[in-house]
């Protein structure tokens, strides 16, 4: 990807962030993430039937690159099975620990593949994969 | 002004961050560097001659910052790693004895969390209620709001000197005053005010004072806690060990020593507390009314030309301190400090450590400029224009 198709992908979705959105339903269980160095401060709102995210919203304070993270990452985490979604997020980790990783399941999100330059913003970029990991090992757990 | 002391400013930056630590001139570090290549020996060991030279330095620090303050007594003043150690020092050592359940202490919510924080957890162990002084509409502590805050279970008043976020400078003298004649405590957090300010704790009639050495000029991890000499003495010690303690034969005799060591257990930041003597030689020289008249002339500047730029909203046009809080419209504050330091220029986003502004400002955080006596009016044009292309910005920020 080259630098100016990666900005642009971020941008997109820092202006026009997918499923950017506040739930008040009961189908749907709410987990928060934040980030101390960043403050940014995101409440997820998720929805698991039969191990599929059948619905992942987000909403909060946040800076462009934890705004856009999270709009790429709920686009790409929607209709994922449990396991396929714990895959995901290792792909993820992989990229911004420069091991090697498979665009195909990154798809948008390697526009972050640069990130792991920059410590902080490498934080931001990780809020919403390390939100939902925590949340998936309670509810795998319970 | 005195640019060429610091050695940090021959790099190409701009530094903003001044509210979080400054710089240190080259005579605090040589200070420092003497000490550990010169007579780098333990204090209160005088039975040599480096060792002595090292109870001689010590001392005579205390006697500096005695007079820098214009504490009446050596003895008032106790060093400690910093604020935040200072104020958990005199919750926990005077307070926690003092205070009973249904007390109450008045605090505000423009406060950092190291005057908010140890007074929560006397709180939670004693019972003691925590109450805020409302702020006006500009933040700031009114005396009409102090008198109203203030009941018959008031004991403590605990207050930044100037905040952190606001950049305020609170009426002292007025409010001890006020909470001396309904026999309440004063305790002052001046951590912020140190460095841009005279504090004069006798004409302020301060019971207990804290600051940081490294936020005027001088080394980290090294502080002050002053309080007048008949409170000190009253406090229970906070760390029990070496250097505090006259004798002991058993549990139940235990002799501590008088102050200020009561309170000084373990070998002290040695180092520290001659970098601070230092910070306040070079303090002295230029004097700290000059950096207050420079600073304040430096903070108009800024503020002058940031109300000019549409989107760029000031959440402090007023304030006494160095420190100007400020967003730009719909760009997060981490944004911002992100797209500056493309251009080296050094400023902090986020809440700043005093979590409870967000209930008064409505603004959870900011981008904030916090000035120091090297800056200058060239670095706030330098900055002011990065500030001034919003295209530039959110293209830049990323
Ligand atoms: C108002 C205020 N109080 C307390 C502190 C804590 O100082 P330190 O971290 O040196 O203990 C700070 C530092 O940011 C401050 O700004």
């Amino acid at each position: 990807m080259d630098d100016e198709v990666k900005k642009e992908i971020i941008l997109e979705n820092y202006s026009n962030p997918s499923n950017y959105q506040k739930i008040d339903d009961g189908s749907y269980e709410k987990y928060n993430t934040n980030n101390d160095s960043c403050v940014d401060n995101l409440n997820f709102y998720i929805k698991i039937e039969d191990n599929i995210i059948k619905d992942l919203k987000f909403e909060g304070e946040a800076c462009a690159i934890s705004k856009a993270s999270s709009s790429i990452f709920t686009d790409n985490v929607i209709g994922k099975s449990i396991n396929d979604a714990i895959t995901y997020i290792g792909e993820f980790e992989n990229m911004i620990d420069q091991k090697p990783y498979n665009e195909d399941t990154l798809k948008d999100a390697c526009c972050f593949c640069d990130i792991y330059k920059q410590n902080n913003r490498r934080n931001c970029a990780y809020l919403p994969y390390r939100g939902l990991k925590k949340y998936l090992e309670n509810y795998i757990n319970k | 002004m005195n640019r060429s002391d610091f050695p940090m400013l021959d790099q190409d930056l701009i530094y903003f961050d001044n509210g979080a630590t400054t710089f240190k001139p080259n005579t605090v570090i040589s200070s420092i560097n003497e000490y550990y290549t010169k007579y780098s020996a333990n204090a209160h060991r005088g039975d040599y001659d480096i060792s002595y030279k090292v109870d001689l330095k010590y001392e005579d620090v205390r006697d500096k910052v005695k007079d820098f303050i214009n504490a009446k007594e050596k003895e008032e003043i106790i060093f400690t790693s910093g604020t935040t150690m200072s104020l958990n020092l005199v919750a926990s050592a005077f307070f926690e004895k003092y205070l009973e359940s249904g007390d109450e202490v008045l605090i505000t919510k423009t406060e950092h969390a190291s005057n908010v924080l140890p007074w929560f957890n006397l709180a939670n162990k004693l019972g003691i209620k925590i109450s805020y002084i409302d702020l006006d509409s500009d933040y700031h502590v009114t005396i009409d709001n102090v008198k109203k805050a203030i009941t018959n279970k008031t004991k403590v008043i605990s207050l930044a000197y100037i905040t952190n976020v606001i950049g305020d400078k609170r009426p002292i003298k007025e409010i001890t005053k006020i909470a001396h004649e309904n026999n309440i405590f004063v305790v002052v957090d001046a951590a912020q005010a140190i460095a841009h300010t005279k504090i004069d704790v006798q004409d302020l009639d301060i019971d207990f004072l804290a600051f940081s050495a490294h936020k005027m000029y001088g080394p980290t991890g090294v502080g002050v806690l002053y309080g007048k000499k008949e409170l000190l003495d009253e406090a229970n010690p906070y760390m029990l060990g070496g250097g505090m303690n006259e004798s002991f034969d058993n549990e139940n005799e235990v002799l501590l020593k008088s102050l200020p060591y009561k309170f000084e257990a373990g070998t002290q930041n040695i180092a520290g507390v001659i970098g601070l003597g230092a910070a306040i030689d070079y303090i002295n020289n230029i004097g700290i009314e000059n950096i207050s008249v420079y600073e304040s002339k430096l903070r108009d500047y800024l503020i002058n030309k940031l109300e000019k730029i549409s989107f760029i909203d000031i959440i402090n046009y007023e304030a006494d301190g160095a420190i100007v809080s400020f967003n730009v419209d719909k760009i997060f504050s981490q944004d911002v400090a992100y797209y500056l330091n493309k251009y080296n220029v050094c400023v902090r986003a986020g809440n700043h450590c005093a979590k409870l502004v967000k209930n008064v400002t409505g603004v959870t955080n900011s981008v904030r400029i916090s000035l120091a006596l090297y800056n200058t009016e060239e670095e706030i044009d330098e900055v002011v224009n990065l500030l001034s292309d919003y295209e530039k910005i959110r293209n830049e920020m990323i």
